[in-house]
């Protein structure tokens, strides 16, 4: 049970990474971009990979009507998310401790890895809509109105996970170190419960 | 049987016959292999880099060339001496200063010897200087920027030829005097030029920043100081000048400077001159020459004259000057990267005289003397030889070195590149030029550590080398292979304005070094409107200023009102771009200016005179965006009694 409860205490505090690496990353690239355009997105913030960047991806993006790239204060995620993940990682290392201590069973372990998930799912989710909306609320002045095949406006969503072309920029979108921390700690819960679970069972035995 | 025989030997022939086919193929192919491999030496793929940045001189241009080596593609032609309508350099507000003199306002100027700064002897990529050898000046351009950051004139100087060479660590960058002139000027008989003249030699410190101010000026006798190189090494501390008309011949120079058959290089100890100026030495004399710096921050040019400067009578600092005898008019002066050997180009001749540092020092201490000029000990011709190189050919110019113990040293007359040996003074290689090479350069050839793998040849005359454009043409240069034991010329390409002389860096030097943009939060521009909530119109008496900003696509204001015939109209025009890559145009209609390009961060402006009234449009004339066409605007310009108010709008607003 000690060696499980370092893994949780561990595996939670990974969470703490988000708030010094980025969560995602989005690049834009073009032939006139042979270096990307790109930004980094924080629990708490969009920033530019390179000092101007935002202000570049908004002064392409004005031809196509698209909103301006959110400041933190613009929407409520940046003031939750850094709360959910804080309190998170909390309530993880005081499971981790009171494991190590064997005041609580594992399982403990297990339930706060299924609330991170949701959570986890549910950030995705809001992510998601956020890109759409981003990508498809367009100014009804704007310079440049396409349509698709079927007379639809066109749809500058970047994606969720993976690389698409739009117009003529091609965006990558992936998760950048902030979440391959988080996803290292969240398998280290796991880890945490099994062994955990099996330590119980061979005392039990 | 038989037949087994005659078909066996039937084979055999044919075999043999294959096989010399064979051959015969792969001799072709071998040419057909040389000549491309030659072609692949010099082709820098689509999108790749060059491995050096070549800085030609734009002679009577007055520019800086920026080429890519090995490829001679052109990059870029930097503004120095001389006014460039394609960004506004000498035209704006801003730079206008950059081309006044203490002749007043000159738009031209004729540029020859780049240089490249040094530290620890080496080329160290922060600036390049250049003379310009007309109205004598000394210009700094920055190796971030790009752009001519500084102008400062030589006062006394006539013919600043023998310029802009820097000692080992930039503590100095030179300027000498072709053309002997009465010191200070004065009005006199030409007739009595000889002993009256004189050819001041001037030594601009060089800050950390790279900001000039003359030291000193060293009053020479009235002889024509032609070309000069810093020592290096052991003989880091002398400067060295080669001299042609010590006839002092005043008029048909071309036969009365001709007459003697040994000038001098003129040796100047200038560590020994330094210290002497730091003690107190020298006196101060009035001059008149204008210092012009360039500022990045407020994007502007100032213009200060400046009304003294320090002369130093060389007889009064003990061991200061010598004069090396040195045969047939000698042009280039050249210090092997070691230091030891100085290169005296006697260009009416067809051999060379290379004297020696050390032998020189040995004979200063021996006084081993053959005589004076006006005070100025001469060293005896045989004591500082080092060695003659014999028959090199004809009419020799200019020497540079590969740093691995060979020179390479042009010849005019004989239209050659002849690589010789330091030490023993033998011919080792000759190549044509195309044709009468003037100077020669090998990136870091004249630094104590060349890159011995490219030359090239600066030509004079081009007659038939490319497709004839009319009666004048640009001149060629020749890009040499020096690799290897013999030179092997691999390109030719078309130079601009007269390439006299170059300097050439290694690219990782300089690359990581290059701006982008200026920072619009650095700007500091008196005029500036670093967003659209800070442009405007103001009125003082018949000068209208305008704040302009521009972003893709617009100008902002794009419609201004109450202007009137007879105003001065200055547009301070700030690009509010911070992308690399992303200039924007100005053009008025009717302006007797020019346009003007303004990089990212940036603020110029240009003035306008209206004559008549009327909806007078305005256009970016730099294709920016696919909304470049759009970018547009138009002023209004009502009587001169009109009572219009000044109004500026963008989208009604």
């Amino acid at each position: 049970m000690k060696k499980s409860g370092v893994l949780m205490i561990i595996g939670s505090a990974l969470l703490l990474g988000l708030f010094i690496f980025p969560l995602w990353n989005i690049e834009l690239e073009a032939p006139q971009y042979p270096d990307p355009l790109g930004m980094n997105i924080f629990i708490g913030g969009i920033q530019g990979e390179e000092e101007f960047d935002i202000q570049n991806i908004d002064g392409i993006n004005h031809y196509i009507g698209m909103k301006k790239i959110p400041k933190p204060v613009e929407m409520w995620e940046f003031q939750t998310f850094p709360l959910v993940i804080g309190g998170m990682a909390a309530l993880g290392i005081l499971l981790g401790v009171l494991g190590f201590f064997k005041i609580i069973s594992p399982n403990w372990f297990l339930a706060w890895l299924i609330l991170m998930s949701v959570l986890g799912i549910l950030g995705m989710y809001d992510f998601n809509s956020w890109l759409l909306e981003y990508g498809t609320d367009l100014d009804p002045k704007a310079i440049m109105k396409l349509t698709d095949a079927e007379g639809n406006p066109l749809n500058y969503k970047p994606p969720l996970f993976g690389s698409q072309k739009i117009l003529n920029f091609t965006a990558h979108s992936y998760p950048e170190t902030g979440a391959y921390l988080m996803f290292a700690g969240m398998l280290l819960t796991l880890v945490a419960w099994i062994t955990g679970r099996n330590s119980v069972a061979a005392r039990k035995s | 049987m038989k037949n087994f025989f005659r078909i066996f030997s039937l084979a055999i022939l044919g075999i043999l016959t294959q096989a010399c086919n064979n051959s015969d193929n792969s001799q072709g192919k071998k040419s057909g292999a040389l000549a491309s491999n030659v072609a692949e030496r010099v082709y820098v793929a689509p999108g790749e880099h060059d491995e050096f940045y070549a800085f030609l001189s734009g002679g009577y241009s007055g520019n800086l060339l920026v080429y890519g080596l090995p490829s001679g593609r052109m990059f870029k032609e930097i503004p120095v001496f001389s006014q460039f309508p394609t960004n506004g350099y000498g035209y704006s507000e801003e730079t206008t200063p950059m081309l006044n003199t203490s002749h007043g306002f000159i738009p031209w100027g004729d540029a020859h010897h780049p240089d490249i700064s040094q530290t620890n002897g080496e080329t160290d990529g922060r600036w390049v200087f250049i003379n310009e050898n007309n109205t004598p000046r000394i210009a700094r351009i920055s190796l971030e920027t790009f752009e001519t950051e500084e102008i400062i004139e030589i006062p006394h100087s006539a013919g600043n030829h023998s310029s802009s060479f820097v000692t080992e660590n930039t503590e100095y960058v030179v300027a000498g005097t072709r053309f002997s002139v009465p010191y200070p000027q004065k009005d006199m008989p030409i007739e009595e030029m000889k002993g009256n003249f004189k050819g001041p030699l001037t030594f601009i410190a060089v800050d950390d920043k790279g900001g000039m101010s003359i030291d000193f000026q060293l009053k020479m006798p009235g002889f024509n100081y032609d070309l000069s190189h810093p020592g290096r090494g052991d003989s880091h501390g002398w400067f060295f000048f080669t001299t042609y008309n010590t006839e002092e011949a005043h008029t048909m120079q071309e036969v009365n400077a001709s007459q003697n058959d040994k000038d001098f290089i003129a040796a100047v100890n200038w560590k020994k001159i330094q210290e002497y100026v730091k003690n107190g030495g020298g006196k101060e004399i009035d001059a008149e020459y204008a210092h012009n710096v360039f500022d990045h921050k407020t994007h502007n040019a100032t213009s200060t004259m400046k009304k003294k400067v320090l002369t130093v009578d060389p007889r009064e600092v003990e061991g200061a000057v010598f004069f090396m005898p040195t045969p047939k008019s000698p042009h280039g002066c050249d210090v092997d990267p070691s230091g030891e050997y100085i290169i005296g180009n006697g260009k009416l001749s067809t051999d060379l005289t290379v004297h020696s540092f050390s032998k020189m020092i040995k004979a200063i201490e021996n006084e081993d003397f053959e005589g004076e000029a006006y005070d100025i000990p001469i060293l005896s011709f045989e004591s500082t030889l080092g060695g003659t190189v014999k028959e090199g050919g004809l009419g020799p110019l200019h020497t540079e070195f590969d740093g691995k113990g060979n020179a390479y040293t042009t010849f005019f007359i004989s239209s050659e590149v002849v690589k010789w040996k330091l030490g023993t003074w033998e011919v080792l290689d000759r190549q044509p030029a195309y044709y009468s090479v003037g100077h020669n350069m090998i990136p870091g050839g004249n630094s104590r550590k060349p890159d011995g793998k490219y030359m090239i040849s600066m030509n004079k005359i081009t007659k038939d080398r490319y497709l004839p454009t009319g009666p004048e043409l640009e001149h060629s240069a020749q890009l040499y292979d020096i690799s290897g034991d013999k030179m092997e010329l691999l390109l030719d390409f078309p130079t601009h304005g007269e390439p006299h002389y170059a300097a050439a860096i290694r690219a990782d030097k300089v690359k990581p070094n290059s701006r982008k943009i200026y920072r619009l939060d650095e700007n500091e521009h008196k005029y500036a409107a670093t967003s659209e909530d800070e442009t405007k119109m103001v009125r003082e008496g018949n000068e209208v200023h305008v704040y302009m900003t521009t972003v893709r696509s617009h100008f902002s204001p794009d419609n201004l009102e109450g202007i009137k015939v007879g105003d001065k109209v200055y547009f301070h025009v700030t690009n509010l771009e911070q992308d690399f890559d992303v200039p924007h145009g100005f053009a008025m209609i009717g302006a007797n200016t020019s346009e003007l390009l303004i990089m990212p961060g940036q603020t110029k402006t240009i003035t306008w005179e209206p004559k008549r009234e009327g909806i007078w449009p305005f256009y970016c004339t730099d294709f920016c965006s696919a909304l470049h066409q759009e970018m547009q605007g138009y002023v209004r310009v009502s009587s001169k009694n009109a009572k219009v108010p000044l109004k500026w709008t963008l989208d009604g607003e």
